[in-house]
């Protein structure tokens, strides 16, 4: 069975046993960041452990955030996040990281497109 | 509303940008009423555990032998076409939990200062935190049936609140209110931005 790069870390066991105790994970993510899944990860995420699973399926054809993920999982933020990162690793998730540090003029944009959204509501 | 949903073979865009606003105020307020009269998904709750070094707490001695606390959030989301997600997130009130708040603000367009008139003092944590941070922010004064009504100056000077902060009263369970309030949000992030990119010049 494939397991991600041979990593034992898709063993199947509770909360940040998932993690192997690992509560830091191998880059940090925005809670509002948004993830989906990858061609790659609708083949192989299936073999990366249940929890991973999961993930890889709600975030099938559909962005979800960090949050949504922490919530429909019902696994910890902290949990959440480990595990999303190393998926991102793994090239299982893609992630749109809304963090990247932006120009003025970028911020300015996303604020006028969120502005004209909401009037659209 | 769940534009994703059906075309799951579709190829997803390759940005996907995604912001948040923060809605802030006392136990009971309704935050989660005005996050859920937008948000096309019913509210969800995450629950995030910090162990008690990262909390800040003021006075550790009132939670003794307790290593970890666990944070409720409840959020919402908008999804404003393929490209953009806007999620809303109420925050825990309590003035203990400073460290979760930095990760909820990092990033955030602004934040919704939500007040009842009958507890002010409620919102005056969440007021000194986003001040300390440069975050905008306008205060939504939510009019409960009940509760006893004042005039916009009178709420002002009971918040102490700078006049360049906009003040606006509103009703967190029907929707044209809300929407006016995050708009509210978003035109003053846009007027403070502007400000310090002419500073910047």
């Amino acid at each position: 069975m494939e397991r991600a790069g041979d990593d034992p870390r898709g063993a199947l066991v509770r909360p940040y046993a998932v993690t192997r105790g690992r509560t830091e994970p191998q880059r940090d993510i925005a809670i509002e960041a948004v993830l989906v899944t990858t061609a790659r990860g609708k083949q192989e995420a299936r073999f990366a452990g249940r929890d991973k699973q999961m993930i890889a399926s709600l975030c099938d054809g559909r962005a979800q955030s960090l949050a949504e993920i922490a919530a429909y999982t019902k696994l910890p933020l902290g949990v959440s996040r480990v595990l999303i990162a190393d998926m991102v690793a793994d090239g299982l998730l893609a992630l749109h990281d809304p963090t990247v540090v932006r120009s003025g003029e970028d911020r300015m944009d996303l604020l006028e497109r969120v502005l004209s959204g909401l009037r659209n509501l | 509303m769940d534009s994703g949903t059906s075309n799951g073979e579709q190829a997803a865009p390759s940005t996907i940008r995604s912001a948040k606003i923060v809605v802030a105020g006392g136990f009971g307020v309704g935050k989660t009423t005005l996050v859920g009269t937008v948000s096309e998904i019913t509210p969800l709750t995450t629950e995030a555990v910090m162990t008690a070094a990262g909390v800040g707490i003021d006075d550790p001695a009132k939670v003794p032998g307790k290593a970890t606390t666990t944070v409720a959030m409840d959020f919402g989301r908008i999804t404003m076409g393929e490209e953009l997600i806007l999620y809303l997130f109420g925050t825990p009130g309590q003035t203990r939990f400073w460290f979760m708040w930095d990760e909820l603000i990092r990033g955030a367009l602004g934040a919704v200062v939500l007040v009842d008139t009958r507890r002010v003092t409620d919102s005056f944590a969440p007021i000194d935190f986003f001040e300390s941070r440069s975050l905008p922010y306008v205060v939504g004064v939510n009019c409960f049936d009940n509760a006893p009504r004042y005039a916009e100056e009178e709420v002002r000077e009971a918040l102490a609140i700078s006049p360049h902060v906009p003040l606006m009263l509103c009703d967190a369970r029907r929707r044209d209110s809300v929407k006016r309030v995050l708009i509210g949000v978003v035109e003053h992030a846009i007027a403070e931005l502007r400000l310090e990119l002419a500073r910047a010049r």
